[in-house]
């Protein structure tokens, strides 16, 4: 059984047949039929840092097939604090559980664990590293909305520097030829290793300091939120969060099927208002979580899902 | 006299020991680092510097009588003289050749260089690995944290 620690664990044909599986069992996740494809399977939920999404949706798509859950809790009340590697906590929770999903604020603990274990490890996470599940319901809700990934225009903005979500969505954007806009601010913009990477495999990139010139001919705008912890001073922060953030009347001009995306928690970087207007995305995203994460599960538990779910032929 | 010739007869042969030639003109003395040569062992040292190589342009050469190299030391010069060349001596003749092979991943030599790296949590027992991505230029990357290695770096990381 096979670990999902960076979306280089998957294929590009392997991507379309999990958002395929993830569409056909969109009715399991909304909860009108059941279905318990993982019945008397147990999801480790270890998350050795702050997650409301991420740790929810992999519980919810675990009981939404019938599986059970065992969580590691606060780290404060485990064995962690009494000194405990993440080798031996691993060890113990591959003794107790089918998969595991992890995050881990050091960069590579994925890998790491997967190491250590023997049971698939599914990466929620790591430092500032990858987190591919995340870009799975990201790819699942471009598809969604444009019923295809390539050749998209794609706008990433914010704080790319310090954002793992958007990079590992940067990297899976590139294999299906999209072009890509970063707009960020000067001290965030994407790490140069990764441009480079992405460079290196044919990506066509235009890095801009300015975000709404971009927004008009994009398929996605993809808003992420700027921490204040990253700036020097408020000041500072209200200026350049300022820049960065999307209101109703900014998207006047911009093309009728553009979806806004976000990982959420928002901040200032979109305004209510466009929570009405038919571009916004980042609930349904939310919501998707569920939906490509119970695909995820059934992939790496190798348990398949039926290609007619509650159909007839 | 032809350059090679010049090159050798700089410094003397050497009885028992190892010649480790063909190191990259200006990194002998990082290499004797790296190989914790450090003037507080015994055994003499010799080494000569930026002598005329056909095939490098300018190359060091080190000397080290009375002592074989062991393959982990030859993993660490892998790091910094892929391409040295090692002969180890046994009565004034070359008893053995060793070639120099990073292979695919460099196991327990040097630790990640990415301080949040997974691999650097206190008493985590699974080894240190870097993936050799290309020899030349060396390029490096951790198998847990993906980072690339800044090369000067590793070698104050050191195993």
């Amino acid at each position: 059984m096979s670990s999902l620690i960076t979306m280089d664990d998957l294929t590009d044909e392997d991507i379309q047949n999990v958002l395929d599986a993830a569409e056909r069992l969109l009715p399991v996740a909304k909860g009108n039929m059941h279905l318990p494809l993982l019945q008397g399977k147990i999801l480790g939920n270890l998350f050795f840092e702050p997650s409301t999404r991420t740790r929810m949706s992999f519980e919810t798509a675990m009981k939404r097939l019938g599986g059970e859950v065992v969580n590691l809790g606060a780290v404060a009340s485990s064995s962690v604090v009494k000194g405990e590697t993440l080798y031996d906590t691993i060890r113990m929770v591959d003794g107790y559980a089918d998969i595991i999903a992890l995050r881990h604020p050091r960069q590579g603990a994925a890998q790491y664990a997967a190491d250590a274990a023997e049971v698939p490890i599914a990466n929620g996470g790591d430092g500032a590293g990858h987190h591919p599940t995340q870009t799975m319901l990201d790819l699942f809700t471009i598809r969604q909305a444009h019923g295809k990934l390539d050749g998209l225009r794609v706008v990433l903005a914010g704080d790319l520097r310090y954002g793992r979500t958007v990079h590992s969505l940067a990297h899976a954007l590139v294999r299906f030829n999209c072009e890509l806009v970063f707009a960020s601010p000067k001290g965030l913009k994407m790490p140069s290793e990764i441009i480079e990477d992405l460079t290196a495999h044919g990506a066509v990139i235009l890095e801009s300091e300015d975000l709404l010139n971009h927004i008009d001919d994009a398929d996605v705008v993809y808003m992420t939120r700027i921490q204040k912890e990253r700036f020097p001073d408020e000041d500072e922060y209200r200026k350049v969060a300022g820049s960065f953030a999307l209101t109703a009347d900014d998207l006047n001009n911009v093309k009728e099927d553009m979806i806004v995306m976000h990982p959420l928690p928002r901040v200032d970087e979109i305004s209510p208002d466009v929570d009405k207007t038919r571009h916004a995305r980042y609930f349904e995203q939310a919501f998707n979580g569920v939906v490509t994460r119970m695909a995820l599960l059934c992939r790496m538990l190798e348990v398949e899902v039926p290609a007619n779910i509650g159909g007839g032929e | 006299m032809s350059a090679p010739e010049t090159s050798m007869r700089r410094v003397t042969a050497i009885n028992n020991g190892t010649v480790i030639d063909h190191v990259p003109a200006g990194k002998a003395l990082l290499v004797l680092k790296m190989l914790g040569l450090d003037g507080k062992m015994a055994t003499p040292v010799s080494m000569v510097m930026n002598v005329p190589s056909k095939k490098m342009g300018g190359k060091d050469i080190i000397k080290v009588e009375d002592r074989e190299l062991t393959q982990h030391e030859l993993d660490r010069l892998a790091l910094i003289a892929p391409n040295a060349s090692v002969a180890i001596i046994r009565a004034y003749t070359v008893a053995e050749k060793r070639v120099i092979n990073l292979g695919e991943e460099v196991v327990n030599v040097v630790y990640c260089t990415f301080a949040n790296c997974a691999s650097l949590g206190d008493r985590e027992p699974l080894p240190h690995r870097m993936k050799v991505v290309s020899v030349e230029p060396l390029n490096l990357r951790c198998h847990y944290c993906g980072r690339p290695q800044d090369i000067s770096e590793l070698v104050e990381n050191l195993l």
